[in-house]
């Protein structure tokens, strides 16, 4: 089953690697992992997206919290929580397809941030179901590339991490 | 007063209470090596890194205090890291303090540059790059802190030269404050409860005792627990010394080549109350027989090892001596008489597994069996000696035939396995302990991973005592190759060996040699009298295996006897 986790840990040299390491390390697979500091510039905050049954989801977030710079870890399939995933997409926009492209980018309440006679870039935020849509709605445009920061993730509600 | 970082880091050292360092000078230590020159720690120069580590393990394992190590940059770090494994696998608190190439050059492939955190990360408890001389005595504090606390391990700390030679004011931190790290040792009541519930409930409890027990200090409420209740115990090649193996309820070591009792009394109880152990796969055989039918209580302060391998019933996270406490101080409440009648059919089933096929081998005339050798150490050394081993059929037969009775007496690399590990690690204890005896049980192969270390043992007048059990060749996985590979001896036959008596000689040590039975006792004896350090070689049996024997893979009542 697959897993949202966030991890607060101390903004420090080399963490990234102690976490990326302990998932190579005990084979446990990382679907997708974004990082950036916190309001507190002596944290970072990692959401991690990971796949597992219900023994190495536990080993995970055992294994996590065990690693001397993590601070919290919070496995957000046990709770309500937001996530979003923001996507940059690069596609062909030729003179016929313009319009059309532009329709969906509307629909999707995305926006173009860059266009050339032949291209548009394209940003959006989603849920991963409206992300993965909006690219096969697209594709037939022709994709020329595209970049994905892969999920954040937060709690419902008041309270904090 | 300003000081350098070399100077902080010493007087750092002088503080945690440090009092002997192992390490190998280099350049980028000149200048920690230039203050050690007259600054009280004394230090030990091995004459290979690994060996370093090693001796600060065997220091640690044998006085239950941070050993530390120092080494250089580059090869100097790399030769650590065997080292290093050992320690991390085994918990064992080490700090390894390495110097690192100028902070500028640092990521330049400057000469003798190594990403010694990179490479340690997987293998230390924590590691640290010091790039701020104002931090390092902070750092020093953390490092010692998190090496001895919680589930112990290996920290590395690797300095730059410029960080030695920059200056800051020194002051040492009396306490650690780390929001990320702060190690629960209180058992919990609840958990305590349910565990004094199940086990009330038992009719065939069986104690499963690793080396946590030993890492806590908790051997003696350990043995008050298990006699208490007259529950039959255990134990793991770590958790050997935490029992009295001449106790009556004492089963011996389980798993691959653990005694038939042992090995029967797990399979068939129905509840296993696991103290500091972590199911390692050479203890539990095929997993799913493992203790099949039992109710599981698992203690360990490492939230980790719970529920890893096998699923438990009862999970306690806290250090074992506090919820062993805890333990006895419940069930002292319960109808304890009543609970020992309940027990007595299967303390006499595991009396009985214990006639039936008793650790034993065939004695043939004039061959000297490295089984009796080890016997007849264990008989000659007495309580308080130290014993170290190598790693394979001499350690199998040190974990069988000696009859450890106390914590800390025993140093072996159990999770690892590391050859060469047992006579540096003896150095390591005979240097805390000047006055015991210390022997390292060696076999010819594992020796020879280490030997230049007589030198040190010479240089600093450390009394070791090496038995090498000589049969010539790589005996575990000989013995593999005789049982799974049609006895294709591939390349495990040492075919040229020195003269080891020679050798030690060759160093100033006192060699002696035993080719036959009745010598065994007189060569012990005569190296037990000596004052320096001696190798024993006892040529002993060549195809002899240790029995009984778990197949790889099969379930731990499926025992090769003979």
């Amino acid at each position: 089953m697959r897993h949202t986790i966030s991890v607060l840990v101390e903004n420090e040299f080399g963490v990234l690697s102690r976490i990326s390491g302990l998932f190579s390390g005990r084979g446990f697979n990382i679907e997708s992992l974004s990082v950036a500091e916190t309001i507190d510039p002596e944290t970072s905050r990692m959401t991690i997206v990971t796949r597992g049954n219900e023994q190495i989801i536990e080993q995970i977030k055992k294994q996590l919290n065990k690693l001397i710079n993590v601070i919290k870890v919070v496995d957000h399939a046990m709770e309500q929580s937001v996530e979003r995933e923001l996507i940059l997409v690069k596609v062909n926009a030729e003179s016929e397809m313009r319009a059309e492209i532009l329709r969906v980018v509307d629909i999707f309440r995305a926006r173009v941030i860059d266009l050339t006679p032949k291209s548009y870039t394209i940003e959006m935020t989603g849920d991963e179901g409206k992300v993965t849509a909006l690219v096969e709605m697209l594709r037939p445009m022709g994709i020329k590339e595209i970049a994905r920061t892969g999920k954040i993730a937060m709690g419902r509600g008041a309270k904090g991490l | 007063m300003k000081k350098t970082g070399a100077q902080i880091l010493l007087e750092s050292l002088k503080l945690e209470g440090v009092d002997i360092l192992f390490g190998y000078p280099g350049g980028a230590v000149l200048d920690i090596y230039n203050e050690l020159f007259d600054f009280p720690i004394k230090h030990i120069l091995v004459r290979h890194e690994q060996a370093a580590v090693h001796a600060a393990d065997g220091y640690a394992r044998a006085t239950g205090r941070a050993g530390a190590c120092l080494v250089t940059s580059g090869p100097g770090a790399t030769n650590t890291v065997t080292g290093i494994a050992t320690a991390y696998m085994d918990s064992i608190p080490v700090v390894i303090f390495s110097g690192q190439v100028p902070s500028a050059l640092i990521g330049n492939d400057a000469f003798q540059e190594a990403d010694i955190v990179g490479i340690t990360r997987p293998c230390t408890k924590h590691n640290y790059l010091v790039k701020d001389v104002t931090q390092l005595a902070r750092i020093i504090k953390e490092a010692f802190y998190i090496a001895t606390t919680g589930r112990p391990g290996p920290v590395l700390v690797d300095i730059p030269k410029d960080i030695l030679q920059a200056q800051a004011d020194f002051h040492y931190p009396e306490k650690v404050k780390m929001r990320s790290y702060n190690p629960n040792y209180e058992g919990h009541h609840g958990q305590v409860a349910k565990a004094v519930k199940l086990i009330m409930k038992a009719e065939k409890p069986v104690v499963y005792a690793g080396g946590g027990v030993v890492l806590s200090n908790a051997a003696e409420e350990l043995t008050e627990f298990s006699r208490l209740l007259n529950i039959p115990t255990t134990t793991t090649l770590m958790g050997l010394g935490g029992f009295p193996e001449d106790d009556d309820l004492a089963l011996g070591m389980l798993g691959m080549h653990g005694t038939y009792r042992a090995n029967m009394a797990v399979t068939h109880c129905d509840l296993l109350i696991a103290v500091g152990a972590r199911f390692d796969d050479r203890v539990t055989g095929k997993l799913e027989h493992f203790a099949a039918g039992a109710k599981i209580i698992h203690i360990d302060i490492d939230p980790t090892s719970i529920s890893k391998n096998v699923k438990v019933d009862v999970p306690i996270v806290g250090d074992v001596r506090d919820v062993l406490q805890k333990l006895i101080k419940s069930v002292a409440e319960e109808d304890i008489e009543n609970f020992k009648k309940t027990l007595a059919p299967w303390n006499k089933e595991a009396a009985e597994w214990k006639a039936t096929y008793p650790l034993a081998y065939k004695q043939k005339k004039g061959v000297i069996k490295p089984q009796y050798v080890v016997e007849k150490i264990s008989e000659l050394a007495g309580d308080d000696a130290i014993i170290s081993t190598e790693v394979g059929q001499n350690q199998m037969w040190t974990a069988q035939y000696y009859k450890f009775k106390k914590p800390r007496t025993f140093l072996t690399s159990g999770g690892l396995g590391t050859m060469g590990y047992g006579f540096p690690a003896a150095i390591g204890a005979q240097a805390a302990y000047p006055d015991r005896l210390v022997i390292d049980i060696a076999g010819d192969g594992s020796i020879q991973m280490n030997i230049q270390e007589l030198a040190t043992v010479m240089q600093y007048r450390l009394p070791v005592k090496i038995a090498i059990l000589n049969n010539h060749f790589l005996g575990m996985v000989r013995q593999w190759q005789e049982l799974f590979y049609d006895k294709r001896y591939s390349s495990t036959c040492m075919q040229v060996q020195p003269d080891f008596v020679k050798l030690a000689e060759a160093y100033g040590a006192k060699g002696l040699r035993a080719k036959k039975h009745e010598d065994v006792e007189k060569v012990i004896k005569e190296a037990f009298a000596t004052e320096g350090p001696v190798l024993m070689e006892f040529i002993v049996d060549q195809e002899e295996d240790v029995y009984p024997m778990v197949p790889a893979g099969k379930s731990i009542s499926e025992m090769l006897l003979v």
